[in-house]
């Protein structure tokens, strides 16, 4: 195949978002027909890939692959497990962007919905396309984004925010650990194509084995959480507060399969394993049975079918768990005939909810001569549903029982799971197609009809579909599923599907366990009233779930968060400085006396002989002469004034002294220069001080307690200390003075200055020179802006809250601004320095 | 050249021969321009209208600059010039290798996006009181800092950056604007102090600020002492970046001032900060790094994880924001953590390594904050209001906005295929490649809660109609369209600025090619040193 047909695969993710960047515009444009002419792009998509079918089922796969960043390609990759999906998501897509159209007929943002569905829907090409993992993240991560959007279509309720965020801290969660897993598989493989590990026998023998279980439980955090396996399934029925296309579309047909995909897809790589054989099995059961039997409770048809939904995954995922080819090619059979009958069944749920204003089962009854179409359409899919003779389903059911005769109890089990699973979910579908269309008439919010073509083409033509796939199985099989369960397996499936027309093959202990299933269902259904009312007792003792757990811990989340950053950052600008102290002398004392330290810690614990080093401490100090000492007395002297004078002015002038002490010194050391420039700054920095103190009103004297004197003094000596530790072991080694001796060398020499400072200043480092001059440039318009601009009031409506402000009307009514200000002052409060 | 021949006799070789090539003066140019154009407007004080173009022609001559010195960078390594023509390391150097040019680049192209910003709310005092000639001495030190070759000359420039912050940060002269400066400069000012003591005691035990002389002659050092030294080094600039815990500056601050500013601030100022720790504990002193290396994993991961439920907690829109900009500190702070550990040799992981994402999420964060911070400008002039429960409504209200706003929340929390994703993902890998599992854990805790924080921020002020409790369902009526003045300066250079975001985050690879240069050049400093001419060790 040429590299145009490769461009053509890229398409098939890629036309639907230069399509939803058109959407809004058509939908302007053509208004109530918008579904029509935006469902031919995934109509296109769909008869592309149609045409694709034999030579993917028959030759090989298709790939594409174009480099994108830092040894990622973005690469596509289609074979049999791909193209099932890419015929479900683009010929599903097709009714369920026409269905919108009718469904939110009118509705004021039915642009952007349009675009969020289509780029969902090249989100979901785009991941089950895809070559590399990182292409596979990145399409999955979309997914995740445009379900959070969607879900929060219907932006004023706080049910829809809540469920848009529940899915998006969910399956986003789970992204997140399925990045790592990906990228460590990436590793192991020696390539991020998925291609090249299926490709790649014996992954992880010998030195990847240890790998294998943090890999297979990341990806599986990723896989559970996408397909809302037990226990992170509580986010599915409430994503169901979206539009019913969307619940249709992403939650039921598409997205949520995105878990099992990727399960399927990997099955080759890190199936075939213990772990692999127990957890899928495992939780996919549980999930299976948590589904169907939550599904009877619920009188809301959208949640009844959600929760069957939820069911269902969790039956894909026992499947892959199982892994045989039975198994396999029973899962993809499920799974097609799920997507035809569970889209259909929401689109039905979705019309009945449009046309009569409610979607409770029990107000429904008897709207079968309003609503033919919709009618036939509902008995079509839960015939499917029930997996009936010669649907799809039916075949599907056949291969899943064919997994019992390896007697295995294990297997035994799964088989009498997916029984009890199939036979209530069997009840959910029955239900669905009887109770509303038949029985009594009874009045509803809105006088029933039928919907609008839009509305009814989708849900008819996918049960038509469910029906005709099983009617012709045989060469559905080999065009379709025995491709796909190929990939699934990793290995050629020899066993072909069978029409139940050819009696050679007919297995009578399958067909029994068909029955039993039929016969459960239908036993639970002539009960369902006492059966929900049950479980509904059940279920106002046993109150607790994720789904409150989830409340839970979003307010405890919250109320950390709140508690953490009001610790961490009270406002008070003098406990700041206080942690930086601690930390500057952690910083100083920490690596100059940790080590010794700790090694004298273990010689101690260890009963050996220390033999730590500590860094020189007082050497030196008996070289200094007497005038010296004199001197260090003096600066000590102030320095005991500076902490024990009452009033903070004595305390200014004390710490004077002490830099006029120090000054000395450099001038002892031959320093003139730096000598005087302490001078000067001293000087000054008294009499600055001192001037501020005294018009500012601050407190004339330390209203510290004792114990925050000992504190501070405390950390003041320890930071000093470091300080001090940390130049002594600086100067214990020979001071490096090429830098000197090459000023000294060339300052008259070639720079024609006899002042070594001088020359540093305006010539070795004249940039220095030039910054600093811009800092006391800078300091000067800063301080005249300080002094000039002192009565400012709120502005513009920045910076502080206030009724509203646009760019030119800073004119306010003066109760506004008082009151903007006022409200200000008491929100800065919090976040008030006290020093 | 000497006038006395008694000094010709021991006279060490002084200068560079022969003038410095005209291709080279692109090294400067980014900081000569705009601290000699605040120069003029200053002089030009009287002149209001004039301020604003000058200063545009200025940042835009910045900007070509900026961009030939990166593409020559990226061409034939970096390029070195000393002042004066004095042998490196006797004058000041400056040096630029990809990391500084990258960085360069991304705040001077930042800076005209601001400055187009601050034209849609600026008042006439604050023109005439400098506002201009503080952006322009800002970007001067922005860039002296990323392009300086001198340890010393890089404290200059911290201090022009932070004085001239300090000058926007007070600019407005409302009182919550004082008080968030008061703390501002207070950390600041003890911060930039801690890295000057830093550099006196570097100093003293090396004789040399030239940083290409100090990578060459670390290795002699006394590894105690220079441990010290590094830590000291390590706390000044983690103030400066904002890392966990000493950052309670920049929540306390960046909120105050007009939201042109603070953007300016969230984006540049804490990645100078993360530049001058990378280029001083990776590149100079790569063995001290590694003594520290626990240290600073600790401080990578506890801002990781306490920043973003700042951002939870918070009911200020730019407050929230802070937080996400320390928290996108802590993935830099992973990143330089796990720069030099031994990698696995595997061929699929990244060359760049930690500093590479380091790198790239820098830009990143510089462009995704900025714009964030401009979007939370517009969406506070919409509702006349700083407090995020009372927002809302704004989902109808304004659809440009709305966009802006999702597509910069997803971009901070790193989901793809927005910006904030490459360089998460370059990270994670290089931290899986070096079985640094601890900081993977915390760099994928902290997208998480940063998506939630921020989707939280879009639930209620775009999708909510109405305020918090029980008026949520009421339209918000305190709504205001954007002015013709807001939508001309203020709503187009942000969409301009989020349309660059969209862009590099699906086609990164350019960026992400940079990004691999300066990780290397980082980790592997020997063309830096060649190019300020002292290969081969001291003279």
């Amino acid at each position: 195949m040429a590299s145009d047909q490769d461009f053509s695969l890229l398409l098939t993710a890629l036309a639907p978002f230069l399509a939803a960047f058109v959407a809004p515009l058509v939908v302007r444009f053509v208004g109530r027909y918008a579904g029509w002419v935006l469902g031919i792009v995934p109509a296109a998509i769909f008869i592309y890939l149609a045409g694709l079918t034999g030579f993917v089922s028959d030759v090989r796969p298709l790939a594409a692959a174009y480099p994108w960043a830092d040894g990622f390609e973005f690469s596509f990759y289609l074979d049999g497990l791909s193209l099932v999906f890419g015929l479900l998501i683009s010929g599903i897509g097709t009714f369920i962007v026409i269905y919108s159209g009718g469904y939110l007929a009118g509705h004021p943002h039915l642009g952007r919905f349009m675009s969020f569905i289509l780029m969902f829907m090249g989100s979901m090409m785009g991941l089950v396309m895809s070559d590399s993992v990182i292409t596979l993240f990145v399409f999955w991560e979309l997914t995740s984004i445009t379900s959070f959007l969607l879900i929060g279509f219907d932006h004023a309720r706080q049910a829809s925010r809540r469920a848009a965020m529940q899915a998006l801290v969910i399956t986003g969660g789970g992204g997140l650990a399925l990045l790592a897993g990906l990228i460590l598989l990436g590793y192991t493989a020696g390539s991020w194509n998925v291609s090249d590990m299926l490709n790649a026998p014996g992954l992880f023998e010998g030195d990847a084995a240890g790998l294998y279980l943090p890999i297979l439980l990341l990806v599986l955090a990723g896989a559970f959480t996408k397909s809302a396996q037990v226990p992170f399934h509580f986010w599915l029925p409430n994503a169901m507060e979206a539009p019913t296309p969307v619940s249709a579309y992403l939650h039921s047909a598409t997205m949520v399969k995105a878990g099992v995909y990727l399960l399927a897809r990997l099955h080759p790589v890190l199936g075939d394993t213990v772990e692999w054989n127990t957890i899928l099995p495992v939780f996919g059961g549980v999930t299976l049975l948590t589904g169907s039997i939550l599904a009877l409770r619920q009188t809301d048809m959208k949640q009844m079918l959600a929760y069957t939904t939820m069911g269902s995954l969790g039956m894909l995922v026992m499947l892959i768990g199982v892994g045989t080819e039975a198994a396999m090619l029973g899962a993809i059979l499920f799974l097609i005939a799920h997507s035809f009958y569970k889209g259909g069944l929401f689109m039905i749920v979705g019309t009945l909810d449009h046309e009569t204003g409610t979607r409770d089962i029990t107000r429904l009854s008897g709207l079968f001569s309003k609503m033919p179409v919709s009618g036939v359409s509902a008995i079509l899919a839960a015939v499917a549903m029930a997996g009936f003779l010669f649907t799809v389903g039916f075949y599907g059911k056949e291969e899943i029982y064919k997994i019992i005769t390896s007697g295995n109890p294990m297997d035994v089990l799964v088989v009498l799971v997916a029984i009890v699973g199939n036979a209530l979910m069997l009840v959910v579908g029955v239900a669905i197609a009887v109770k509303p269309f038949f029985g009594p008439a009874i009045e509803t919010p809105l006088s029933p009809h039928e919907g609008p073509p839009s509305l009814i083409v989708g849900s008819l033509i996918l049960g038509i579909l469910g029906i005709g796939g099983g009617l012709m199985v045989v060469e559905f099989g080999d065009y379709f599923a025995i491709p796909a369960a190929q990939a699934m397996l990793g290995e050629t499936i020899e066993g072909h599907l069978h029409s139940l027309l050819d009696f050679a093959y007919l297995n009578w202990a399958l067909l029994t366990l068909s029955a039993i299933t039929w016969g459960l269902g239908l036993f639970v259904f002539f009960f369902l009233d006492q059966t929900r009312a049950l479980l509904r007792r059940v279920a106002e003792v046993w109150r607790w779930g994720p789904d409150q757990g989830f409340d839970q811990a979003m307010f405890g989340l919250l109320r950390g968060s709140a508690r953490v950053t009001h610790f961490l950052h009270h406002g008070r600008l003098e406990l700041y400085l206080i942690l930086i102290f601690v930390l500057l002398a952690a910083a100083t004392i920490g690596p100059l006396y940790g080590p010794p330290i700790l090694a004298d810690l273990a010689a101690f614990f260890t009963g050996t002989e220390s033999q730590a080093l500590y860094p020189l401490m007082w050497f030196g100090l008996s070289e200094l002469t007497f005038y010296e000492w004199a001197i260090i007395l003096i600066a000590l002297l102030g320095l005991l004034a500076v902490v024990i004078g009452r009033t903070r002015l004595v305390a200014i002038v004390s710490l004077g002294i002490q830099g006029f002490a120090v000054a000395l010194i450099f001038m002892l050391f031959g320093a003139p220069d730096l000598s005087f420039t302490q001078f000067m700054v001293e000087t000054l920095s008294v009499v600055i001080l001192a001037l501020v103190m005294t018009r500012l009103h601050l407190d004339q004297r330390d209203s510290r307690v004792l114990e925050e004197v000992v504190r501070d003094g405390g950390i003041a000596v320890l930071a000093g200390l470091g300080m001090t530790m940390a130049i002594l072991s600086v100067l214990s080694h020979p001071l490096d003075l090429r830098l000197s001796e090459f000023f000294e060398q060339t300052s008259v020499a070639v720079a024609h200055g006899h002042n070594i400072v001088n020359v540093i200043l305006v010539d070795y480092r004249a940039l220095d020179t030039l910054g600093e001059i811009s800092v006391v440039m800078t300091a000067g318009i800063a301080i005249l802006a300080l002094i000039r601009i002192r009565t400012g009031g709120p502005k513009l409506g920045i910076g502080v809250p206030k009724k509203a402000g646009t760019g030119g009307s800073s004119r306010k009514s003066a109760s506004a601004r008082k009151s903007a200000s006022t409200r200000s002052k008491s929100r800065a409060k919090s976040g008030k320095a006290t020093a | 050249m000497a006038e006395t021949a008694g000094y010709n006799i021991d006279l060490p070789p002084a200068m560079i021969e022969g003038a410095t090539a005209i291709a080279d003066w692109t090294l400067v140019w980014p900081v000569a321009l705009p601290l000699f154009g605040a120069a003029v407007l200053l002089m030009a004080r009287k002149h209001p209208h004039v301020q604003a173009p000058l200063a545009l022609a200025v940042i835009a001559a910045v900007i070509a600059s900026c961009v030939t010195l990166m593409l020559r960078i990226a061409d034939t390594g970096p390029v070195a010039m000393t002042m004066g023509n004095w042998l490196p390391p006797f004058g000041i150097s400056f040096t630029a290798d990809m990391l500084s040019a990258l960085f360069a680049v991304t705040s001077s192209v930042l800076a005209l996006v601001v400055l187009l910003f601050a034209q849609s709310e600026i008042e006439p005092r604050e023109v005439r009181y400098g506002f201009h000639q503080f952006l322009l001495l800002l970007l001067a030190g922005i860039n002296g800092s990323f392009l300086t070759g001198d340890l010393f000359n890089l404290y200059v420039w911290f201090e022009v950056m932070l004085i001239a912050s300090f000058g926007l940060l007070v600019i407005g002269g409302r009182r919550i604007q004082l008080d968030g400066a008061v703390k501002y400069g207070f950390l600041n000012f003890i911060g930039t102090t801690i890295f000057l003591m830093a550099v006196g005691l570097l100093y003293g035990t090396l004789g040399t600020l030239n940083m290409a002389d100090i990578a060459v002659n670390a290795s002699r050092a006394d590894p105690t002492t220079l441990t010290a030294i590094a830590a000291l080094f390590l706390l000044g600039f983690g103030i400066k970046a904002a890392a966990f815990p000493v950052n309670a500056w920049l929540p306390a601050s960046y909120h105050t001032p007009d939201p042109a500013v603070s953007a300016l601030f969230a984006g540049l100022l804490t990645k100078v900060g993360v530049y001058a720790l990378i280029r001083v504990l990776v590149a100079l002193l790569p063995a001290m790094r590694i003594e520290l290396d626990m240290v600073i994993a600790i401080l990578a991961i506890g801002t990781l994880l306490l920043a973003p439920l700042g951002a939870l907690a918070e009911t200020n829109l730019r407050r929230a924001l802070g937080f996400i900009v320390i928290g996108g500190i802590g993935a830099m702070f992973a990143g330089i953590a796990m720069s030099v550990t031994t990698s696995s040799g595997n061929a699929l992981a990244g060359e760049g390594g930690g500093i590479g994402g380091a790198a790239v999420y820098a830009v990143h964060s510089m462009m995704t904050m900025t714009a964030f911070y401009l979007t939370a400008g517009l969406v506070e002039r919409m509702t006349g209001t700083t407090d995020t429960r009372y927002m809302g409504g704004l989902y109808g209200a304004n659809a440009p906005v709305s966009i802006l706003f999702i597509v910069l929340a997803f971009s901070a929390s790193g989901l793809p295929p927005f910006l904030g994703f490459w360089p998460k993902l370059t990270l994670v890998r290089a931290g899986l490649d070096a079985a640094e599992y601890w900081l993977v854990a915390a760099l994928l805790v902290n997208a998480f809660l940063t998506t939630i924080a921020c989707a939280r921020l879009w639930s209620h002020i775009f999708w909510r109609n109405g305020r918090e409790a029980d008026q949520t369902e009421q339209p918000n009526d305190r709504l205001k369209p954007l002015s013709a003045r807001a939508l001309r300066w203020g709503l187009a250079p942000t969409i301009v600025l989020v349309l660059a975001i969209v862009g590099l985050g699906l086609w990164p690879s350019a960026l992400i090619e940079y990004g691999r240069l300066a990780g290397v050049g980082i980790t592997a400093p020997d063309a830096y040193i060649e190019a300020v001419g002292l290969a081969g060790g001291a003279q």
